[in-house]
């Protein structure tokens, strides 16, 4: 749905020249949500406006529904632009118009018909559920609500594919919950394909099926959602996995615990989260278990585990502690193999 | 008193009526005409900016200089110095007809500030929000930067007037009356005090009238 190929942009500022983009790769399918993740400054914004051309890259193409947009005319770019929608950050309404203009105005701008604007503003609205609030202007609105007619707003032009561009970073975390529960209703009710960008794992966490972390401008890592979470690869990723995670354990107490054993981080996806992988472990091997820190929660399809436990016990036995736990889906980050662990 | 009043009215009334009506007619006209020219020239200033939907360096350059060259001018010299413009294009140089090229030339550019100041404030992340939606450039500017100004165009414009009538106390330069005339003429040049008295009492209810009606359109129009 959403191809981006080899993108790079370039921006001059006197005579430096920085790359906000570099080779980018990216590809959407239909009817998914799509997370890019980043912290600010990484390219994130910029990759999202390259994909409506707000920002036309300096080198590579963009496709949507196979129609190369890097290749069109102005006037043909327009009316593309009329079938994806947006929404921001900072919402961007019309002060001097009431929530029905706001929805309406670029309706017209855009040739629909008077009565059919009219039954689509208020299709919309009722989607967002603001319909009470139609004749009322954005000032006396909520940051929430502002955003919800962003949002009916984009819906109207009956899109096929939503960009959002940090849209729930100025709101609240209950705020930014039902905003993030709305998106997900209009993904699976008229199978809209959505690209967000975001700084928050949380909205990764909560409604994408796939996810792109970005660097310095470049795609480090992507793929499903489960997989990023559970095998994550580089220290960038490590660090968002850890931010859902409150699971830092005291030095002091790891010091202490490591002169006796093992200090793992088990993952736990989907299946596997349900079983009782840790009291097996004491029963099958000679190694007494003892968790420092955990947490389950809930991926967009599937619940997902992440706890810190001290494996007390033998090298040979933690070994083979291991080896079961990975038998049963369980992914084991930070067991050292091979050190002789001191056991006093 | 209510004797002299009659008295100064039976004596006056016909000129200072007759001098509110050329002020009028100055100040109606001219606004009009600067407002037609002085908006799309804001509206120019605007987008013709580095990174703007028009953008364009050489005509940006051209306008601002154009505009700041004739803005350096004071009216009183504005008026005699375009002479022969005011010939071309009106045909004559005298009355109420000829002090109107003059006082456009003198207002359009201050409009077109005024205009681009009011324009600039404009959040830019709206106007991004319709380039995103497909929306027609001319479209953007009149739906989404002139909407989003109005409330200070509207001060702009009011600022623009107050500054159009004192110019037309000038108009009487080229015999073209006005309520300035009226109070240089009679009350400074023959002494009749009381005619300069009213003038000046006349202008300061129009003025504060004026500024009164700005704020509270302005207000109205204003919905954050």
């Amino acid at each position: 749905m959403i191809r981006l190929e080899n993108i790079s942009k370039a921006f001059q500022t006197g005579t430096t020249v920085t790359k906000a983009l570099d080779s980018v790769d990216l590809n959407v399918e239909k009817g998914k949500i799509y997370g890019v993740i980043g912290y600010s400054g990484a390219g994130k914004s910029t990759l999202v406006r390259t994909v409506n051309l707000l920002e036309r890259p300096t080198e590579g193409k963009v496709f949507i529904n196979d129609v190369e947009l890097t290749g069109l005319s102005a006037g043909k770019l327009k009316k593309t632009r009329q079938r994806i929608g947006m929404i921001f950050q900072s919402f961007n309404l019309l002060k001097t118009g009431t929530v029905y203009q706001n929805i309406a105005i670029p309706l017209k701008l855009t040739g629909v018909s008077k009565k059919e604007i009219d039954s689509r503003v208020r299709k919309y609205l009722q989607i967002v559920g603001l319909e009470d609030k139609i004749d009322v202007y954005p000032g006396q609105l909520s940051g929430g609500q502002k955003q919800r007619v962003a949002i009916a707003r984009a819906l109207a032009h009956e899109p096929e594919v939503l960009l959002c561009d940090e849209a729930t970073s100025a709101l609240d975390p209950d705020t930014t919950e039902s905003i993030l529960s709305l998106l997900e209703q209009i993904n699976q009710e008229f199978g809209l394909t959505i690209l967000l960008i975001t700084h928050e794992m949380h909205v990764v966490q909560k409604i994408c099926h796939e996810v792109a972390v970005m660097e310095n401008g470049r795609i480090i890592e992507q793929g499903p959602v489960v997989d990023l979470f559970s095998r994550p690869k580089t220290p960038t990723t490590k660090r968002f996995v850890q931010s859902l995670f409150q699971d830092d354990v005291p030095e002091s107490l790891v010091k202490k615990l490591e002169s006796k054993g093992q200090i793992v981080t088990l993952s736990f996806v989907g299946e596997s989260s349900g079983k009782p992988a840790l009291a097996l472990l004491s029963k099958n091997f000679d190694i007494y278990p003892s968790i420092l820190a955990g947490n389950i929660t809930q991926l967009k399809d599937q619940p997902f585990g992440r706890i810190v436990v001290h494996l007390e016990g033998e090298d040979s036995e933690t070994k083979r502690a291991v080896m079961f736990l990975e038998d049963r889906g369980i992914f084991v980050e930070g067991y050292v193999p091979e050190v002789n662990a001191h056991v006093s | 008193m209510s004797a002299k009043i009659s008295e100064f009215i039976d004596l006056w009334g016909a000129d200072i009526w007759s001098a509110i009506i050329e002020t009028f007619q100055m100040v109606g006209i001219s606004l009009l005409i600067s407002v037609l020219l002085g908006l799309p020239l804001g509206v120019l200033l605007v987008l013709t900016r580095p990174g703007k939907a028009l953008d364009n360096k050489i005509l940006f350059r051209l306008l601002n200089a154009v505009i700041n060259v004739i803005r350096s001018i004071p009216f009183i010299i504005l008026l005699f110095f375009i002479l022969p413009f005011t010939k071309f294009i009106a045909g004559t140089t005298i009355g109420v007809k000829g002090v109107i090229v003059p006082l456009v030339v003198f207002t359009a550019p201050y409009i077109a500030r005024l205009m681009e100041s009011a324009l600039l404030e404009v959040d830019r992340g709206v106007v991004e929000a319709y380039e995103a939606m497909g929306i027609k450039t001319r479209h953007i500017i009149w739906h989404v930067l002139v909407r989003e100004s109005r409330s200070s165009i509207v001060l702009g414009l009011t600022i623009a007037t107050i500054g159009l009538i004192g110019a037309t106390a000038m108009a009487g330069l080229v015999g073209a009356g006005g309520l300035g005339d009226l109070a240089y003429r009679y009350g400074h040049l023959r002494y009749e005090v009381d005619v300069m008295y009213v003038t000046v009492f006349l202008l300061i209810v129009l003025v504060q009238g004026l500024q009164s009606l700005g704020n509270v359109m302005a207000a109205r129009l204003k919905k954050d």
